[in-house]
């Protein structure tokens, strides 16, 4: 399966989803206008890796700021890997805040509270 | 004659202004305003949490009037503005106010106006669990917002949403957003 590569914007995060490695990361910004746009490839292609995914899948969030809309779109991502964790594979969720940034930490509060996948919250201290 | 829409934000925005903004709202200005934003905040030295909440704030705020403006009444002086919205951005003592306006359909302001009155009503607990809620059952509209904006903006900066809709004529309304983003601890 080929990896997704996509360089970071001003709007739009950096992506690497690896199926070879299973590690995959979004980082940087994601506050595009139409996020479903942004987001619907890598939804896709979670939906092939989910077919015949590695024993482990970590997935590294790493984020600046994202709008409501990508908030929907991050979910549709956590559902595609809460379905790979449920059929017996090891997922992991890496979710990186910065120090003071409560707002980040509580996002991912949010999602670590509806997706059954196991989060690990990780303060980047500068 | 009808309602002056600029004279009643002008009242709302007096401050000291760091951005005014009238006109079309696409992705082009919201880049722009983001930038120059981002820039001033950096500038005068704001503490990052403070720089956070303002920008994410400003994102929800524009992209609320990018997703929902109603289109203008055709007496309008402004009929080239396909997405019609005055922003304003004023440093306040220990914050920022985001002041937006925008024409609505006189037939839409009471859903809004009841959605506003339930997030002014709520906890900040209770807003957690709105967002949440909608977060997880409500899908993107057509119009392409998540429905999130208005709760994110209430729960990220802890205050009340101050607004005022303002008759302009029998079928057209200006809704006029109040936001404080202040420091918090």
């Amino acid at each position: 399966m080929e990896p997704i590569i996509i360089e970071g914007t001003p709007k739009t995060p950096t992506i690497k989803f690896d199926a070879k490695e299973g590690v995959f990361e979004i980082k940087g910004r994601s506050i595009p206008e139409n996020s479903v746009e942004f987001y619907k490839p890598l939804v896709d292609w979670l939906e092939i890796y989910k077919e015949s995914p590695l024993n482990k899948t970590v997935v590294n969030i790493r984020l600046e700021y994202f709008n409501t809309s990508s908030s929907k779109c991050i979910l549709d991502v956590f559902k595609k890997l809460e379905a790979i964790h449920k059929a017996k594979n090891d997922v992991e969720v890496n979710w990186y805040y910065e120090e003071d940034d409560e707002d980040m930490l509580e996002a991912g509060e949010d999602y670590e509270s509806i997706i059954r996948v196991p989060f690990k919250m990780i303060e980047i201290v500068e | 004659m009808s309602f002056n829409v600029e004279h009643y934000f002008s009242e709302l925005a007096n401050g000291n202004n760091i951005l005014f903004y009238k006109g079309n709202i696409d992705s082009d200005l919201i880049n722009r305003v983001l930038d120059t934003v981002e820039e001033k905040l950096a500038a005068g030295n704001e503490q990052s949490k403070l720089r956070k909440k303002v920008y994410n704030v400003l994102v929800e705020s524009l992209q609320n009037l990018y997703h929902h403006v109603d289109k203008v009444p055709d007496d309008f002086e402004d009929q080239t503005s396909e997405k019609y919205g005055i922003l304003a951005i004023n440093k306040v003592d220990g914050g920022y106010k985001i002041i937006t306006g925008n024409f609505i359909r006189s037939d839409n302001v009471d859903k809004l106006e009841e959605k506003i009155k339930r997030i002014n009503r709520a906890s900040h607990e209770e807003i957690t669990e709105l967002y949440k809620f909608i977060l997880n059952h409500q899908r993107i509209s057509s119009k392409g917002g998540g429905g999130l904006g208005l709760v994110d903006i209430a729960r990220k900066t802890g205050n009340k949403l101050e607004y005022t809709f303002k008759e302009y004529d029998k079928k057209c309304s200006f809704f006029y957003l109040n936001i404080l983003v202040g420091e918090t601890n």
